[in-house]
């Protein structure tokens, strides 16, 4: 890909975020930072070509660091959004009343 | 070796297809129903890209297979120059510590410490891509990023200087957010002399490195590389500590988008659109956050980023010391609200602190079940991080349709017969109101003051909130002070409401 079609997506994919993150509830705001931290971890992607690699062993271990890392965020970022979000819960609705009121 | 491969149209097509996956993870967030469906969607997208890298990483190797039959030392050789098994099983094993650790800490973690937590985890991130870009420094041609010639192409070396700078103040600034959250450092802000000229002149050294580096020839160029990253260390621990407690959400939220502005520069020096994708929506997803939360304290970023805020404890006038206020007991408290028809709670950051939102859900149900309306009141800046004191009352099983914004309640306190503030205080404060010269003036605050009687759990008389300024509230005739741990009292309440 050449500069300009990256440059592209990049600039096409701040809108979307700046549009989507807006309709977040604030009181999901703190899973909303727990995820961006989890997913952001998908830099372990260049973590992993470089710890992949030949050429050069001090680039290969830092990637593998790197990749260890990534990898406390990407399941302990995730994990913990799934801990907060299993706690949110509507209201139990009282059983419904009989309603009688449309006779 | 250097052979210029044209990536594969399904690996490209697979890393878009994760980072629509991460679009639709925080889309999910709208709502909490479809939010749980969002997570696992965030999950997938991480996973396809894992294994697309881990596939078109091995790729040289399987060539390797189909060998020459005249040539017996091919395998050997081919395997050797294009990275061989060993790796994937070290691959293999810094996925299970580092995952372990992850799953581990998420399991254990309080829920109170969740902003601790996330600042931990920014400084992860933070330090994974600058060793990413340092890795890519040591061996551009791993990430075909050299030009015929071996040298790094000088858009790369940008991009990966930018990278790696984003990447080290995320680290620094977040190791010392999280001491500071996690008490291990005064929230204080500590003010060095001249540290605006400090700050300044070290982010023109940081950037006028990168220049250097982008044009330095391939001959053996001076180590500006590392210095771009040992000054971004540096200015990140100088721009965090002169920031006090209480701006803290702003910090970490400033963190949040940092860390995904370093992946996305990264993101560029690897042309993988996965992570251009999830920087750009995570960058754009703390800056967000960080306008939210100025726009909470009527602050201006530039000044929160300037720090210093809430260093001194005594504002201009100490002779409100000594004016008289009223103070009650759980009993008292108990019993106007119980005569109450509508009582609003208003956590703060002391709620936290005291772990009181259990016994507060209690109180909540003794009362709902005398027939009062019971309802939360959430400033946004409430607590350490956006949205920490709704995470909190989740986590006590207060159904999220009781809790309520600031703008969607502020109304209702005049119809309101008891407001009970838990741990919170300059976000009630009136002064941010109707003192022009309050340090908080023009803060949107909750218009607790408005309802019939105020009940006010503090600790003692003697502390102040975080921006160092005296309450009204508390001497008003419609106030009543219930000075105790907040955790005791409010089971104290309970107890009285039996």
């Amino acid at each position: 890909m050449d500069f300009i079609s990256i440059l592209s997506i990049f600039v096409l994919a701040c809108f979307v975020g700046y549009y989507v993150v807006w309709s977040v509830t604030p009181a999901l705001h703190t899973p909303l930072m727990s995820v961006t931290n989890a997913i952001s971890s998908v830099i372990v992607v260049g973590a992993l070509i470089a710890a992949a690699a030949a050429g050069s062993a001090s680039s290969k271990w830092l990637g593998l660091l790197a990749v260890a890392l990534a990898s406390v965020n990407i399941f302990g970022g995730f994990a913990v959004t799934a801990r907060m979000l299993a706690m949110y819960k509507k209201k139990e609705r009282p059983a419904p009343q009989g309603d009688n009121s449309h006779a | 070796m250097h052979e210029a491969e044209a990536t594969p149209a399904w690996v490209l097509l697979a890393y878009l297809v994760s980072g629509v996956c991460f679009i639709l993870a925080l889309r999910g967030l709208s709502n909490p129903e479809s939010s749980r469906r969002g997570n696992r969607a965030g999950m997938i997208g991480m996973a396809i890209a894992v294994v697309t890298t881990l596939v078109i990483s091995y790729r040289p190797t399987r060539i390797c297979v189909t060998a020459p039959a005249n040539d017996p030392g091919y395998y050997a050789r081919c395997a050797a120059a294009h990275g061989n098994e060993l790796n994937l099983l070290l691959i293999a094993a810094a996925i299970a510590v580092g995952g372990s650790i992850g799953l581990v800490t998420a399991r254990k973690i309080q829920m109170t410490a969740m902003p601790q937590l996330v600042a931990a985890f920014h400084s992860l991130v933070g330090m994974a891509a600058v060793l990413v870009g340092t890795a890519a420094y040591l061996n551009p041609a791993a990430f075909h990023i050299v030009d015929a010639a071996g040298a790094i192409l000088p858009v790369s070396r940008v991009e990966m200087g930018l990278g790696v700078a984003i990447g080290a103040i995320t680290f620094s600034g977040s190791v010392i957010a999280f001491l500071k959250l996690n008490g291990n450092m005064s929230g204080a802000p500590i003010l060095l002399p001249l540290r605006h000229v400090i700050n300044l002149s070290t982010l023109v050294a940081i950037l006028a490195m990168i220049v250097l580096f982008a044009m330095a020839g391939q001959n053996q160029p001076p180590p500006y590389f590392f210095m771009i990253a040992i000054l971004s260390f540096a200015i990140g621990f100088l721009l965090i500590i002169p920031i006090g407690g209480a701006d803290m959400p702003v910090v970490i939220s400033m963190l949040n988008s940092y860390s995904g502005w370093a992946a996305a520069a990264m993101g560029f020096t690897l042309h993988n659109s996965a992570m251009i994708i999830t920087g750009a929506l995570v960058g754009s997803s703390g800056a967000i956050l960080s306008y939210i939360m100025c726009r909470a304290m009527n602050r201006s970023f530039i000044s929160v980023i300037a720090g210093g805020f809430g260093g001194a404890t005594s504002s201009g006038d100490a002779a409100a010391i000594d004016r008289p206020y009223k103070r009650g007991s759980a009993e008292d408290a108990a019993f106007l609200m119980k005569q109450a028809d509508q009582v609003i709670i208003v956590p703060g950051y002391g709620m936290a602190v005291s772990q009181a939102q259990h016994a507060l859900k209690e109180m909540g149900d003794k009362l709902k079940a005398e027939g009062v309306r019971v309802k939360y009141a959430i400033h946004p800046v409430a607590g350490r991080m956006p949205g920490h004191m709704n995470v909190l009352l989740a986590e006590a099983n207060v159904p999220y349709d009781e809790v309520f914004e600031l703008e969607d309640i502020n109304s209702e306190f005049a119809q309101t017969d008891v407001a009970f503030v838990i741990g919170a205080n300059d976000v009630t404060n009136p002064a941010a109101k109707t003192d022009k010269s309050s340090p908080i003036y023009g803060m949107p605050v909750l218009d607790v003051e408005k309802a019939r009687t105020v009940l006010f759990v503090k600790r003692s008389m003697g502390g102040v909130g975080y921006a160092g300024v005296d309450n009204e509230l508390f001497y008003r005739d419609n106030t009543m002070m219930l000075l105790a741990d907040a955790k005791k009292m409010v089971e104290e309440i309970v107890k009285s409401l039996g």
